[in-house]
């Protein structure tokens, strides 16, 4: 695996009938080393989401350039969505071997649903999940195809607080054990201080990037709640202008 | 409470309305007294004769294979020709104008100009009832094609879908309410043209059978191929298309 590159100079939505032009990213570049599991943190609406379809390819128009790892012609690509988007009418099972790529074995499905307690329930349609559940399908899919990078898109919004707390320590183990690249977007800071080795705040219309701040809790220390609030609290007190993108 | 619970089983009721209008037609049948409408124990009764000296089997068995060769092709066009309308707007565009005018032919002109362009021959009888279910098999799947889920579409171009695996495992599910849609209104409306098609223009099937009972004045015999044809779209809707929804929608809570 090698590392992600990211410019983008310009990225605007053309002007509709019931709306204007709107400049949705300026100038906005990042490198993300191999395995680093990095937290976007930015406002609601700021385009954040629209970053991670560019890099997923989806959105083609805008000025730039997006470099993937190894995999430059055909790079892999792992997105969870921030609705789970599995096929309701295909099982767990064959939501995840149908994303893999034709050359790879399905033989890793079984250890991924294991490690995130998915085995019960392989060959269950997806109407019969709670969101907690498709939420982890689709985490689960994202890793199974050895993705060069991994995009996450508030995975966890909507989720009740326990619910969401025991799939982030899933997601970390998983994470250990398969160490991909993560882009990982939350506009919640403790999620993103639990999360990431590094924190990039965004500014809102058009978005660029306004800090960079590593995390420097040791990741044994991630369950301590007063140890991630403290340093919330420093990050607000030390950068003001991080409290305004909250 | 137990009877009260049998009498209101969708199967009982279904039942209890069928004999219901068997009796309506039987005392209506009484009063007539009339050639004009046999009872239901007469019809019965020409619907035996027939069956048994082969004459109904043979003419429903023409009718029928008229009548599949005919679906499947305007299906299957349809869905092809469908999904692409609604998937390129351009396309759309640019035949919307035909659509409109084909759906707004009336059947009996495209089966006369097809018997008059071709001569009166099977490929003429199955062409006329294609150009006449196409149009609406078209649009009933266009609509579809239209109303895919968009998160669907690019969960599967971010996975490397190929065209295949996002035919088969994307839109094809999607879409199966349409066909189904498409299949059931197609067959209520081809057998009826098919019937017209036999009339005009063909020497055997259902259509060339009723045409020569009218002009026997035979409305018994009439009668009886009516209800074979009716059961046997029955048999199909129970045997082939119910079982096809149930396996597509499994997944449903």
């Amino acid at each position: 695996m090698t590392g992600v590159q990211i410019n983008i100079s310009n990225k605007t939505f053309p002007a509709t009938r019931d709306a204007a032009a709107r400049h949705v990213i300026a100038n906005l570049n990042l490198s993300i080393a191999s395995g680093e599991f990095i937290c976007l943190v930015g406002p609601s609406g700021c385009g954040k989401t629209s970053l991670l379809n560019i890099i997923a390819d989806l959105d083609q128009q805008f000025d730039g350039e997006i470099r993937l790892g190894q995999h430059q012609d055909n790079p892999q690509i792992g997105y969870v969505f921030q609705n789970p988007r599995l096929l309701p009418w295909r099982t767990v099972r064959e939501n995840i071997e149908l994303a893999l790529p034709s050359q790879q074995s399905p033989d890793i499905i079984e250890s991924l649903l294991q490690s995130m307690n998915l085995l019960d329930v392989q060959h269950v349609y997806p109407e019969r999940l709670s969101l907690g559940m498709s939420r982890r399908v689709a985490i689960v899919r994202a890793f199974a195809i050895d993705p060069d990078i991994l995009l996450m898109d508030e995975p966890f919004v909507s989720l009740d607080p326990p619910t969401a707390r025991q799939v982030r320590a899933l997601l970390i183990k998983l994470w250990s054990q398969r160490p991909h690249s993560i882009l990982f977007v939350t506009h919640d800071l403790r999620e993103a201080i639990t999360l990431a080795d590094r924190l990039i705040f965004l500014s809102a219309s058009p978005m660029t990037v306004v800090s960079e701040i590593p995390v420097p809790i040791a990741r044994a220390q991630r369950d301590d709640d007063a140890a991630i609030e403290q340093f919330r609290n420093q990050l607000i007190s030390n950068y003001p202008e991080i409290s305004s993108l909250l | 409470m137990q009877v009260r619970q049998i009498l209101t089983r969708p199967r009982t009721l279904a039942c209890l309305s069928l004999l219901l209008l068997i009796g309506i037609w039987q005392l209506l049948a009484t009063i007539l007294q009339s050639n004009v409408l046999p009872t239901p124990f007469v019809v019965t009764g020409v619907l035996w004769q027939e069956i048994a000296t082969g004459q109904l089997p043979y003419h429903l068995g023409v009718t029928l294979l008229r009548l599949s060769v005919s679906f499947s092709i305007a299906m299957l066009l349809g869905c092809a020709l469908g999904i692409a309308l609604g998937r390129q707007q351009n396309l759309d565009h640019f035949f919307d104008n035909w659509l409109i005018i084909f759906l707004n032919i009336p059947a009996l002109v495209t089966i006369i100009l097809c018997y008059v362009w071709m001569g009166l021959v099977e490929t003429a009888a199955i062409t006329a009832v294609v150009i006449n279910k196409l149009p609406n098999v078209i649009v009933t799947i266009r609509e579809g094609a239209r109303a895919l889920d968009k998160d669907l579409m690019e969960m599967a171009q971010c996975y490397h879908f190929d065209k295949r695996k996002t035919l088969i495992h994307v839109i094809w599910p999607q879409l199966h309410p349409y066909v189904m849609g498409a299949a059931r209104s197609g067959i209520a409306l081809i057998w009826k043209i098919v019937l017209v098609v036999e009339l005009l223009g063909r020497s055997n099937g259902m259509g060339y059978q009723l045409n020569l009972f009218f002009q026997l004045f035979d409305v018994a015999s009439i009668l009886a191929y009516t209800i074979a044809f009716v059961a046997t779209i029955q048999l199909i809707e129970i045997f082939i298309l119910k079982p096809l929804d149930r396996k597509a929608l499994r997944w449903r809570r």
